[in-house]
Formats: structure tokens, C-alpha cells, sequence
């Protein structure tokens, strides 16, 4: 590269270089120095000395918002109080202190597949957009169109108020042993329906070696059907009608191929793994590939906990009979409703989901930023522990994300009832059968939820 | 409490200060703390408990009146039904098998042999341990494909078992965990009962002939029995309020195959903010274990050796 440059630059080629840079300068300079300037003149002192309570959710994202803090109280004197609580506490934390109406913190993280329409139903949070529009509180370089659609869409309540700013995106993906794919001269699969050939020619029992791997425990086995229902195009329900597709053909379809792989191709116990058996699974090279979200990939390549570092295929989800998506999860900040400190809070949201913090976010591999502009940073990528084909994956995901959960507020009975009928499949029941049975108790729930 | 007249006679005359205030008919202040206590944390809460069991009541929603519509609810609810069946099953098991392996323990233990004290200090070790950790070195012990149980099972030739990650073993194996953690607590209940023992009956016994078993049989057993019954009220009662040990390890699942009545009621009040709804699962589980404590106090008291 080098020598290519030197030996390539004349006189001639560095004076019209020189003369392109001045005209340039010259045209660009206004908005760049106007750029500067509003920046600059952006207020983040506006309220120095208050001190504000943030309840964030036990995770490595959560330990960078911590380790920013300090440049945070420099930058706009105001002190942050915040704490890190296991995500199920979090989560009944959140629903009993907001339903008093005096919760004790000013800015709170929401898993928005979960707590979307509850925390707008519920009043629980402010609607951010007159805040963004409201230049005096808000920095010129913020970028609303930053961020990601799929973390849009997720942020973003039906009537368009927009009730937290995203943070973090989740895309379910498949993670593949490639020394066993190479070693067995198999391809990644082409499609969902191809991915049981696959599991089936990489399945070796008899070595403790086995195709596939995905949640089987109740509840947090959803997002594995859902993901093959996405592939014929449909949600579990409708965002635009509400209607449920969690007993129609294509549920059934997903569900058969959810039994299937977890039944025929799995280790043995399958049906009480959650994300962590799994990972453990996979980390240890006993399982070819593995459905999960992009967000478990940090202990993989961690040679102190893996067996398979430097092998792991990060691909896509493969396409479905109808569709091609991924499903996708997010979560993210908002400001308490009750809270008497809004701007100190929407300037901590703005500078923890800001450029540099969603680029930290990337370097770390603490989980995938819900900005765009992270993945073009070449600091990130290249100081990463992952290899191109990790981003590549993150980047082609975010182009196909679709929910993962359906947007209501009894997401958790959602979970517990089809969680339990699709484990009972893996013990021998139809899946017909099940899903109508679990359809049947689940619409009155819903109903209700819609009503109250 | 009225003084005999005997007494009030005897007595010196009573001075007017002592008079003005009559110490004798205040002593309820003394007991006015704990009577506080108790209401507000006991009767308080359970009478609150009572009341919400009759209401619709969500969190975040309103509270609409049922009367006893949740307890209709419950009785056609099939999961409810079910966890009701799975408590009892795990209690039962949970119970009859600490209580017969802590005899033996406590019998063992009760005669004098080497290394007596290091040997019992080891086996009551695992009552020291708090329920989560054990729960979660468990857990992992379980892993069907890296757990250390199948490396041992392999080593002897047995093929390997799914544990908590099949339906049919996961009561059994967590009645493992619960044996293995409390059967040390009814063996010291009964080695007190052993210690206590009068040693006259056996000295009779022996000189009227009777082998070991006899004297386990006739005199051993029924002096025991009012300290297995002690032993019984205590694990009945903890097997059937288990809550720890199961969520961590299986949560209810696989499925609901280890939904225990604790578990589900977590779901109901905790995942789903029924709280109408679990406060009449409190209000039935309450009565279980008051009516089976009741039955068991009454089969103790049965067995005192004095009646």
C-alpha cells in the first residue's frame, strides 16, 4: 500500500489535490464551523447540581452506562444515583413502583417487548417528541434518524408518541460450528425447512455431538417458534388487526419444525434449556448450531469459557417458506412521568445513547446499538473481538428484523401458555392440538387486557 | 385474679398515691407493643389477604368485587389442579424420605464408634447451606450433557438420566436435592429424642431375652415416636412451602411438570399481577397447611409418652 502511494504521487497530483481540498473548504466550511457552533453553544449545564435516580437491568450494557457516569457529571454537573437490578425483579419492580405513581427514579430502562404497551397504557412514561423538538434541551447532534427501524419501530407506540429512545436491539440468528460443517462438507442452510437436513447430517449422538440446539423451558422457548413462524410471514398476532395466527397453519408448521428440531436433533434435556444451557452447549462444542439471540455471542469467543473460539459462523436466519426476517428484541430509556427532574434525565438519556456510548457498546460486544452509524465506525469493528462475518450478520439482520413478541400487554401469559403447550410437544402432543388449546385460553386473557 | 378475702385483710392499707395509680390494672401497656406487632404484621396482612381474594384486582387496574368467583375460578382451572397434585406427590416424598433416612442416621450416630463427631459434623453440613447456592451447584451438576452426575453414572456402566430436563424424573430428582439438603435436621431432632432415652426398659429387655430388632421394635420406635412426629409437623410443613429450591433448578417446568402450588401462585401474583387471583391460592394453601399441621399435632399428642 505504501509504496503504491508514494510512487503514485507527483507534483502535479499533491497541487490538484491542494486545490481540491480549498474549494471544498471553502464550500463546506460555513456548515461545519455552523455544526461546531451549535454544538458548542448546546447548553448541557442547563441542570448542573441535580441529582437523578436510574433503574437500569442487570447486563454488560448496563456496567458501560455505569463506567460513563463520571464523564456524564463532568460534562453536565449533574449527579447520576443508579442501580442495576436482575431483569425479572426489574421488570416487577417497574410494574409496582409506576403503578403507585411514585416510582423512585427518574429514567428507567424498559424492555420494550415486553413493557412497550404496558408502560404507555399504564402512563408510566413521557412522551418523548416534545422534547426532541424542543431545541433548547435538546443537542443539535442528537440524530433521531440514527437510529435503527427495527429499534424505531419497537420505541414507537401505535399513535406514533414515541416513549423511549432505543438502546440495545437484539436479532435471533443462528450460530453454526464451522469446523463441523467443514469437516462433514456441509453448506449453511439455505432455508428454515433446510436447516432439519442440516442438523440431520451434523448429528452424531454417538460422540455426544448433536445438530441443533434452542430453548426448550417454557416462556423463553416463544421467541424459537416465533422466529419460524416469522419465516411464513406472520406474527403471532396481528399488529394491525390483533388478530391471533397462534393456531392456523402456520403456527402449526412453526411449531412442527420447533418439535422436530428439538425433539430429533437436540441434546438430551432440551426441553428445560434456556439461553444459558444452550450457549454452554454450544460453548463446549457439543451442539452445530444454535438459534439465539446475537446478544449471548460475547463467551463464545472468550477462550477462557469456549472450546469453539475462532470457529463460530455467525449467519443470518434463514428464510422461511414466505418471508425472510429475524426476529427482533430491543429495550429502552425513558423518562418517569412523575419524575420533577425531566431535563437532567433527558440529557442523561441523550448522552448515554449517544454516538460514542453505542459505538463502546459495539467495541465491548456487549450486544448489538440500536444506532446505525456504530456499525460504520472502523474503530469498532477492527478493535473487536469478532470477525467481519459478526457485523456483516448484525447489519443484514437489522435489515430484515421483525418483533419477536407480539406488542401486548399480557406479553408474560403470552409466554407462559404457548411456552408450556410447545414444550408439551416435545413430550409427544400434537402440535395441532396444543396450539388450540392454548389459542383457547389465551384469547380471553387478551380480551380482557384490551378492555381493562 | 380477685383477691381472697384473707388476703385483702392481711394486706397494708394501700397509700393514696398508690391508689391514683393502680399499677395492677395497666399491665396491658407492657403487652401493647407485641399485641401491635402481631396485628400489623400478622392478622393485618392476612386479613387484607382475604379481602383481595374476593376481588378482581390487577396491578396497574382496577379492583372490581367477585365474592367467590376466584375460588370458582380455581377450582376449574387445570394448571391449579394440577399443582395442587404435584405439591402433594413432591411433599409426600420430600417428607417420608428424610424422616426414614434421618432415623438411621440418628441411629447410627447415637452409638459410640471412631471419628463419631467429624463423621456427623460432615453429615449435617448440607443444612448449613444456603437453599439458592445449593440449588444452583445442583443445577449444574444436572446438565444432562456436562454435568458430573452422568460422568459418574458413565463410570459404573449406568446409562445417563435427563434429571430435571424430563418430566418423568424432575420430582423425583428434586425430591433428591431436598432429601440430600434437610435429611440432616430430623436426624438431630432424633438423636435429642435418642439422648433423652431412659435406659431402664432395654436393661429389662436384655434380661428378658430380646434381640436388637425387639428392642428397636418395642421400645425404641414408641419412645421415639413423639420426636419423628416433631420431626414430621417441621418437614411437612417446609416440603410443602418449597419454593427456592424449585424455581432455580426447574422453574415449574419442564412444562408444568414441576409447578408446584408455590410456583404457580409466583406466576399468578408476580409474572401475571393477579393479585385477586393468587391471594385466593394463599387463602387455600393456607388451609391446607393449617388443616394437616392440625391433623399432625393432634396424631403428636397421641404419642406422648405419657398418655
Amino acid at each position: 500500500m505504501t509504496d503504491k502511494f508514494t510512487s503514485d504521487v507527483t507534483r502535479r497530483h499533491l497541487l490538484k489535490t491542494g486545490a481540491s481540498l480549498g474549494v471544498l473548504g471553502a464550500v463546506g466550511a460555513p456548515a461545519i464551523i455552523s455544526a461546531a457552533n451549535a454544538q458548542s453553544s448546546f447548553n448541557w449545564k442547563q441542570a448542573a447540581g441535580q441529582q437523578i435516580d436510574v433503574m437500569l437491568v442487570k447486563n454488560p450494557r448496563s456496567d458501560l452506562l455505569q463506567a460513563a457516569e463520571k464523564e456524564f457529571t463532568e460534562l453536565t454537573g449533574i449527579k447520576v444515583s443508579s442501580e442495576q437490578i436482575p431483569e425479572q425483579q426489574q421488570r416487577q419492580k417497574a410494574m409496582i413502583e409506576f403503578s403507585s405513581g411514585r416510582p423512585t427514579f427518574d429514567v428507567t430502562m424498559l424492555a420494550l417487548h415486553v413493557q412497550k404497551r404496558l408502560a404507555y397504557k399504564g402512563k408510566w412514561v413521557e412522551d418523548l417528541r416534545p422534547f426532541i423538538d424542543n431545541p433548547a434541551i435538546t443537542n443539535p447532534n442528537f440524530d433521531l434518524a440514527d437510529f435503527s427501524a427495527a429499534g424505531m419501530n419497537f420505541a414507537r407506540q401505535a399513535d406514533g408518541a414515541l416513549t423511549t429512545i432505543p438502546h440495545f436491539v437484539d436479532f435471533w440468528m443462528l450460530y453454526y460450528n464451522k469446523e463441523m460443517f467443514d469437516k462433514k462438507g456441509v453448506a449453511y442452510p439455505t432455508s428454515m425447512e433446510n436447516i432439519v437436513k442440516v442438523a440431520q447430517q451434523l448429528n452424531d449422538p454417538a460422540n455426544g455431538i448433536y445438530g441443533f440446539v434452542s430453548r426448550g423451558l417454557k416462556n423463553a422457548n416463544i421467541p424459537v417458534w416465533t422466529s419460524w413462524l416469522l419465516g411464513q410471514g406472520l406474527e403471532t398476532i396481528d399488529p394491525a388487526t390483533g388478530k391471533l395466527n397462534t393456531d392456523g397453519e402456520a403456527a402449526i408448521w412453526a411449531a412442527t419444525l420447533y418439535r422436530d428440531l428439538n425433539k430429533n436433533y437436540a441434546p438430551p434435556g432440551t426441553i428445560g434449556f434456556n439461553w444459558n444451557e444452550c450457549q454452554t452447549s454450544f460453548m463446549q462444542g457439543r451442539a452445530a448450531m444454535w438459534l439465539d439471540g446475537i446478544g449471548f455471542a460475547t463467551p463464545l469467543e472468550d477462550p477462557t469459557k469456549s472450546k469453539v473460539v475462532g470457529k463460530v459462523g455467525y449467519g443470518v436466519t434463514p428464510p422461511g417458506p414466505k418471508a425472510h426476517h429475524s426476529a427482533t428484541f430491543a429495550d429502552g430509556m425513558g423518562i418517569s412521568r412523575a419524575s420533577t427532574k425531566k431535563t437532567a434525565a433527558w440529557l442523561y438519556i441523550q448522552f448515554m445513547t449517544g454516538k460514542k456510548e453505542q459505538i463502546a457498546m459495539l467495541k465491548a460486544g456487549a450486544g448489538c446499538p440500536a444506532r446505525m452509524s456504530a456499525f460504520a465506525d472502523p474503530e469498532a469493528t477492527k478493535s473487536s473481538t469478532f470477525s467481519k462475518q459478526y457485523f456483516d450478520c448484525l447489519q443484514a439482520s437489522a435489515k430484515i428484523g421483525r418483533p419477536g413478541l407480539p406488542q401486548i400487554i399480557p406479553v408474560t401469559e403470552f409466554r407462559d401458555i404457548f411456552g408450556v403447550a410447545l414444550t408439551n410437544t416435545l413430550s409427544g402432543a400434537d402440535p395441532a392440538a396444543e396450539l388450540k388449546k392454548a389459542t383457547e385460553t389465551f384469547k380471553p386473557v387478551l380480551e380482557k387486557s384490551e378492555q381493562g | 385474679m380477685t383477691e381472697s378475702p384473707a388476703l385483702a385483710a392481711s394486706a397494708p392499707p394501700r397509700s393514696a398515691a398508690h391508689k391514683k395509680y393502680d399499677f395492677s390494672r395497666k399491665y396491658w401497656v407492657f403487652a401493647l407493643p407485641a399485641v401491635i406487632v402481631v396485628l400489623s404484621v400478622i392478622v393485618f396482612p392476612w386479613l387484607f389477604t382475604v379481602f383481595m381474594s374476593v376481588h378482581d384486582w390487577k396491578i396497574g387496574g382496577g379492583m372490581d368485587f367477585v365474592g367467590l368467583g376466584n375460588f370458582r375460578t380455581l377450582v376449574f382451572d387445570d394448571r391449579f389442579r394440577e399443582s395442587l397434585l404435584i405439591t402433594f406427590y413432591f411433599t409426600v416424598l420430600a417428607v417420608v424420605i428424610p424422616i426414614v433416612l434421618g432415623t438411621l442416621a440418628a441411629l447410627v450416630f447415637h452409638r459410640e464408634f471412631p471419628f463419631r463427631g467429624i463423621l456427623r459434623t460432615i453429615f449435617v453440613m448440607p443444612m448449613m447451606a444456603t437453599p439458592v447456592a445449593v440449588a444452583l451447584v445442583w443445577k449444574m451438576m444436572f446438565h444432562p450433557q456436562l454435568g458430573v452426575l452422568n460422568y459418574l453414572l458413565s463410570l459404573f456402566g449406568i446409562p445417563p438420566s435427563e434429571w430435571v430436563f424430563s418430566t418423568s424424573t424432575v420430582i423425583p430428582t428434586l425430591v433428591m436435592v431436598e432429601v440430600w439438603h434437610w435429611t440432616p435436621l430430623v436426624m438431630l431432632i432424633l438423636l435429642g429424642g435418642l439422648a433423652g432415652m431412659p435406659t431402664e426398659p432395654y436393661e429389662s429387655a436384655k434380661i428378658d431375652g430380646a434381640n436388637s430388632w425387639q428392642m428397636f421394635r418395642f421400645i425404641t420406635l414408641p419412645l421415639l415416636w413423639p420426636y419423628i412426629m416433631i420431626a414430621l409437623v417441621i418437614r411437612t410443613i417446609d416440603a410443602l412451602k418449597v419454593f427456592d429450591i424449585i424455581f432455580v433448578i426447574s422453574e415449574g417446568g419442564p412444562g408444568t411438570a414441576s409447578e408446584t402450588l408455590n410456583i404457580f401462585l409466583y406466576l399468578q401474583a408476580f409474572q401475571f399481577y393477579k393479585l385477586g387471583y393468587s391471594s385466593a391460592v394463599v387463602v387455600i394453601f393456607f388451609t391446607i397447611i393449617v388443616a394437616l399441621s392440625l391433623i399432625l399435632l393432634y396424631v403428636r399428642q397421641k404419642t406422648k409418652w405419657n398418655s
